[in-house]
């Protein structure tokens, strides 16, 4: 131990201060965006084509036979609201895990490919091999993991440069999205519903089947990932410095991988490549949290609330119904344009 | 008073892919003292201080902290004795100075355990120490070079470890930048014993602040001693092939060493006027 050097107390209280004010605006981040995504959550479940008061949605909820309610709200709005809820955190959360990871807002996984693989591995499964839910889950996982090696061994050339793997990754991801469009159009007796799911991700006809999977991945490669989250904000200084600090960086790289793509590839495979969540979600966590801490749980929130704003209002704002993943592709299609040409100011590079 | 560590580098080989960059190489850090490192462009200055704080395995030979080899030390373990200031760290953006500074408790965390008052005074003396508390709350990508690298140092400071390691500390950063952070490390070291080995290019600013020099060619220790020991016209000559004169420095008494080359030289025989100060 170091010889204790004391700071005047007035600079200690001065970095208590500084510390708790920081910590309390991030707890106040995440009560106000896990309050919206309960109230985002209510109202998908009450409104809609019927309106059901929230009485009746309620004693559904708690397993009592309600005509009407128990139909709509139980096997229709429930499991999809509950599918909306566990997807978008997931993608969040992956997203933003590997956007702080590798330091770069564009390297989340539906960028570089790891939705594509999961999206492509799921429509093979279920589309022409008819596969039963687990062993959709487990190809889309084997096949996220299998692009997220391929994009980074692609990558790596003595320390792998961020530009090089997005690149890659773009690219990769464009083969695999050809891939499921052959798929689909292959399988004749499929409806358009079935590949906008798995081209841009949809919630229509969500079931209890899909959506139960991909809940209890969640909560349990969740409290995995916020193990991490120490590390991963070490991380974030560059590799020889989180190492100089005592992070494991390997160690910490695979488990973050591992995690995150679970994440990507069981919400993937109930509902599909749900467009730019993933993407999305960690900026705007950034932008409201601010720096400092970790982001993984206000990106996890802002992607739950993304995919149930958005797939409400692609369900009822418009004369016609649109899957959730064309709504959040037009949110989130200009700020890639705005981040390409952000980046390309700063430096020419990615 | 500190405990005085001591780390030793045996028989140490390094390299990258079939390139051998350090071979057997034998040194010992002075404890308690400054150690200043100077090399030729890629004689394996920044690669052998990587090794000596474990980022880069060694082909052969070993790292030794107290008797451990700090190959096989708990990662934490090493990080709460011995610290590392790389040459070009990352500030995520947007990041302020005191969450950057903050960010060098990390070997004293736990996953579950909190932030605690230690880490906080931590903190506040890490500030301190390195005159960036009224930056505290900034971003650290607003920053002129010079404060950002005392905010680099302050994280290290924060990590609170006996043996500090910086990789070039005063590159890109102007004169009174680069005499700013020698000074603040020559503090640190005489008022906390803190032991510092750090890469430097300028052989002058070398010679001045340290306490213990280190000049290695061809992948070898060439020499190593006090300044006035090791700044010699040879060394010059074998390590970084040019031709010099070396006189006393008017100000700190050190050696300073004036090259020679081929143009404005006004006297090859060796009278340059040694009194009058060559500003």
């Amino acid at each position: 131990m170091s010889a204790p050097v004391l700071a005047r107390p007035a600079s200690v209280e001065a970095a208590t201060r500084r510390r708790v004010r920081g910590a309390s605006r991030r707890r106040r981040v995440v009560l106000v965006l896990a309050l919206l995504v309960v109230a985002a959550l209510a109202v998908t479940l009450v409104a809609g084509r019927t309106y059901y008061p929230p009485g009746d949605v309620l004693r559904v909820i708690l397993g009592e036979q309600v005509p009407g309610a128990s139909f709509t709200v139980g096997r229709l709005r429930l499991p999809r609201a509950v599918l909306a809820l566990a997807a978008g955190f997931s993608f969040g959360l992956a997203g933003v895990t590997f956007q702080t990871m590798l330091r770069n807002p564009l390297a989340s996984p539906d960028i570089i490919g790891i939705s594509s693989g999961a999206s492509a591995a799921a429509a093979i499964a279920i589309v022409t091999l008819s596969l039963g839910e687990v062993q959709v889950s487990v190809l889309a996982i084997a096949a996220g993991l299998g692009v997220a090696l391929l994009v980074y061994s692609l990558a790596f050339k003595g320390g792998v440069a961020g530009t090089r793997l997005i690149l890659i990754g773009i690219g990769i991801s464009a083969m695999l999205d050809s891939i499921t469009s052959y798929v689909l159009s292959r399988a004749a007796e499929w409806d358009l519903q079935e590949a906008m799911r798995w081209l841009t991700g949809s919630l229509n006809g969500a079931t209890w089947d899909q959506t139960v999977p991909a809940l209890v991945a969640a909560a349990v490669l969740t409290p995995l990932l916020l193990g991490q989250a120490r590390n991963l904000s070490a991380l974030q200084l560059g590799d020889d410095t989180a190492s100089a600090l005592g992070v494991r960086v390997e160690h910490t790289r695979i488990t973050v991988i591992v995690a995150a793509v679970g994440l990507i590839a069981f919400a993937t495979a109930a509902a599909g490549p749900i467009a730019f969540v993933a993407f999305l979600s960690g900026p705007i966590a950034a932008r409201i949290t601010g720096a400092g801490g970790s982001l993984l749980v206000p990106a996890g929130l802002v992607g739950s609330l993304l995919v149930l704003v958005a797939d409400f209002t692609g369900q009822f704002a418009f004369g016609e119904r649109y899957p959730v993943g064309v709504v959040t592709g037009v949110l989130g299609a200009p700020y890639l344009v705005h981040l390409i040409i952000r980046t390309n100011r700063a430096g020419g590079s990615l | 008073m500190t405990t005085h560590h001591r780390l030793t580098a045996e028989g140490l080989t390094l390299g990258y892919g079939d390139r051998t960059v350090v071979d057997s190489l034998d040194l010992a850090v002075p404890p308690g003292r400054i150690t200043v490192i100077v090399g030729a462009n890629a004689c394996g200055k920044s690669t052998l201080l990587r090794s000596m704080s474990r980022l880069l395995a060694p082909r052969a030979g070993r790292v030794v902290l107290d008797g451990k080899e700090v190959h096989r030390l708990p990662a934490k373990e090493l990080a709460r004795t011995l610290g590392l200031l790389p040459q070009s760290p990352v500030a995520p953006e947007g990041i302020t100075v005191s969450d950057l500074v903050g960010r060098g408790r990390h070997p004293h965390q736990g996953i579950f355990s909190r932030w605690n008052e230690k880490d906080d005074a931590a903190v506040a003396a890490a500030l301190e120490a390195t005159h960036t508390e009224p930056l505290a709350e900034r971003a650290v990508d607003e920053l002129s070079g010079g404060q950002r690298q005392r905010v680099w140092i302050a994280m290290a400071l924060a990590q609170q470890t006996d043996l500090l390691l910086l990789d070039e500390p005063t590159t890109f950063l102007d004169a009174s930048h680069q005499i700013e952070v020698l000074d603040l490390l020559t503090d640190l070291n005489r008022s906390r014993g803190t032991t510092i080995v750090m890469v430097l290019h300028d052989l002058n600013l070398a010679a001045r602040y340290a306490d213990h020099l280190i000049a290695l060619a061809d992948g070898g220790l060439h020499a190593s001693g006090t300044p006035a020991e090791v700044l010699t016209e040879e060394t010059v000559r074998a390590v970084f092939d040019l031709d010099s004169r070396i006189i006393e420095d008017p100000v700190s008494g050190r050696p300073l060493m004036l090259p020679i080359g081929r143009h404005h030289v006004v006297d090859r025989a060796g009278t340059l006027p040694v009194g009058e100060p060559t500003a």
